[in-house]
């Protein structure tokens, strides 16, 4: 039995899935403080299911992107379980999970979560037949990069995340390929999707991005330095110019 | 008891039976990290915390010969702080204890800080005063009962550890500016230069340090436009002598009018050696009793906040899996 846990974004959701099946699944997209809710939901799958904690295999989790808290709450909730619960981390990144909610889907899928400062965590992924394929991995960038992209490769795609609404108008008066927007029920981060690529690529080397991990090992992949750092460098850098 | 410490820049963990033996304390600090950068940075030591949060915890259990089973309670401090570097332990202490049914006890940084103080003294039972006296915070503090307190006096501005870091900013030692600065004070003259001692109007036990860490700047530049050279350790002294004068004078003043003949130290300023010295001085000219935890004890550790949250799961307390990250959490 694997437990997921995505906390990446606005959205706090954990799963229970066994083998195929998914058990159980709790998504709360209500501006909630991650930190007051992601147990209390993990206890209450399992106190809904009767499911017994011993029973849990590996800990799933979306690795990043995302919000440095929101990461963090997630990661160190997964690194305390992995611990205690003697288990291994299975890390999925953020991107991937979430464009994995439209797996199947004709064309090409770009997941765009709102990274602030006018730049989005995004990538870009295709479904063929039973195959699911990075076309470009996950990455943070502006709007106006990937919208390029996807402009260039000149396919269909469907767009989905929570830097839907910031980006709307951008894309609306910049793409030229047919495009469309995910339903609500698929457009924000699900653990159940983090949980279902753990499930397929854990032990698979064909899709390096998915893999176990010992819980003390494991951090998160911010895909970001920290404003001190990213200001040293540049001082650095100018320095040597100068 | 297991206690977990991620407030700032120090990842620790520790196990300490029956409140005040203790069995295992790990500190892995970040100060090298953060030295680079001048002082503690909240994003990286965030990061750093859940890099080694882990390897902390289970070398604190393995130190101490215990398994999770063995632990009555995992203690945790959940402010004040460093909001993200706070939320990395609490996070990580509410899925320990979930997942293996054990008792979670949320802890107040400065109940630990004032807790150490039981680990190295047996005798030690409240009702004592505690001067804490740390980067953060500059109290001094009637302890009524465990994990009781009632503050007596407060800074109004800096904290003592705050106006030492940006003293040593001014006069070019680097951060942390605390051990530099006591250092640097040995080999300079505590009179040579006589900065002010803040009194606050209407509140005669409070503190402000920001007056003086003003007269040591204003000091500094006046010779520096001059190109005249000063000496840093006589500044580094002065200030010193200042800062820990002020303290002394206070909690003289504070103990006097209580009554208690008790007092304690606590913080990271606690192991300054011109304060521990003040400290044994007037307490012994006064006939007070003095306690004060060794420099490991002073420092941010695990095994204060397991102290501390031994005699609060004593007292009952819990806390449910919803238990968050509070910065600005008030002693009391």
């Amino acid at each position: 039995m694997i437990l997921s846990i995505d906390s990446s974004g606005l959205v706090a959701s954990v799963a229970l899935m066994e083998e195929q099946s998914l058990i159980a699944e709790y998504t709360v997209n209500n501006k909630m403080t991650h930190s007051q809710t992601l147990l209390p939901m993990i206890d209450e799958i399992f106190r809904l299911t009767g499911m017994d904690k011993g029973a849990v295999d590996a800990i799933a989790i979306a690795a990043g992107p995302g919000s440095f808290t929101g990461l963090r709450i997630g990661t160190a909730t997964a690194k305390g379980l992995g611990l205690a619960l003697d288990v291994p981390l299975i890390r999925v990144p953020t991107v991937d999970a979430l464009a994995y909610n439209l797996y199947g889907t004709t064309g090409l899928v770009c997941p765009l979560m709102d990274a602030r400062r006018s730049q989005v965590y995004t990538g870009l992924y295709r479904s063929k037949g039973d195959d699911f394929k990075v076309v470009r991995p996950q990455c943070v960038v502006g709007i106006g990069d990937i919208i390029s992209c996807v402009n260039e490769i000149n396919e269909p795609v469907i767009f989905l995340g929570d830097g839907l609404p910031v980006n709307r108008t951008y894309i609306d008066e910049n793409i030229t390929t047919a495009y469309f927007y995910a339903p609500a029920h698929l457009g924000r981060q699900r653990a159940g999707a983090v949980g279902a690529l753990a499930l397929r690529y854990a032990d698979d080397d064909s899709y390096p991005g998915v893999r176990r991990e010992s819980a003390a090992d494991f951090v998160p992949e911010y895909l970001r330095l920290s404003q001190a750092e990213r200001e040293m460098l540049e001082k650095e850098a100018g320095a040597k110019k100068g | 008891m297991l206690g977990i410490e991620t407030s700032c820049d120090e990842t620790a963990a520790a196990v300490v039976k029956n409140g005040r033996e203790v069995l295992s304390n790990i500190i892995s600090s970040q100060i090298d990290i953060h030295k680079l950068y001048g002082g503690v940075v909240p994003e990286i030591a965030s990061r750093k915390h859940t890099e080694i949060i882990n390897q902390v915890i289970t070398e604190a259990l393995d130190t101490a010969g215990v398994g999770l089973d063995d632990l009555s309670g995992v203690a945790v401090t959940y402010g004040p702080g460093l909001v993200g570097a706070l939320l990395v332990g609490v996070a990580e202490a509410k899925a320990i204890c979930w997942a293996r049914d054990i008792p979670l006890v949320g802890v107040h940084h400065i109940s630990g800080h004032i807790s150490a103080n039981y680990i190295e003294n047996a005798e030690l039972e409240p009702p004592f005063l505690c001067l804490v006296v740390s980067g953060g915070h500059s109290h001094i503090v009637r302890v009524t009962d465990y994990g009781k307190y009632e503050i007596l006096a407060r800074t109004r501005d800096d904290a003592a550890g705050e106006a030492f870091d940006k003293v040593a900013r001014v006069i070019e030692l680097g951060y942390p500016g605390g051990p530099k600065i006591d250092k640097l004070a040995r080999e300079g003259d505590p009179d040579a230069v006589p900065f002010p001692k803040a009194k606050v109007n209407g509140a005669d036990l409070d503190f402000s340090f920001s007056g003086v860490k003003t007269a040591v700047l204003n000091y500094v530049n006046a010779y520096r436009m001059k190109d005249v050279p000063y000496s840093k350790a006589d500044i580094a002294a002065s200030f010193q002598n200042a800062v820990v004068s002020v303290l002394t004078e206070h909690t003289m003043e504070a103990a006097k009018r209580c009554g208690i003949d008790r007092i304690a130290l606590a913080g990271g300023v606690a192991s300054n050696s011109a304060l521990r010295a003040s400290f044994e001085k007037a307490c012994s000219a006064n006939g007070y009793r003095l306690f004060r935890p060794s420099p490991v004890l002073c420092t941010d550790n695990g095994a204060m906040i397991a102290c501390a949250g031994y005699y609060e799961f004593m007292a009952g307390v819990r806390h449910g899996w919803d238990l968050n990250a509070v910065p600005n959490l008030k002693l009391g």
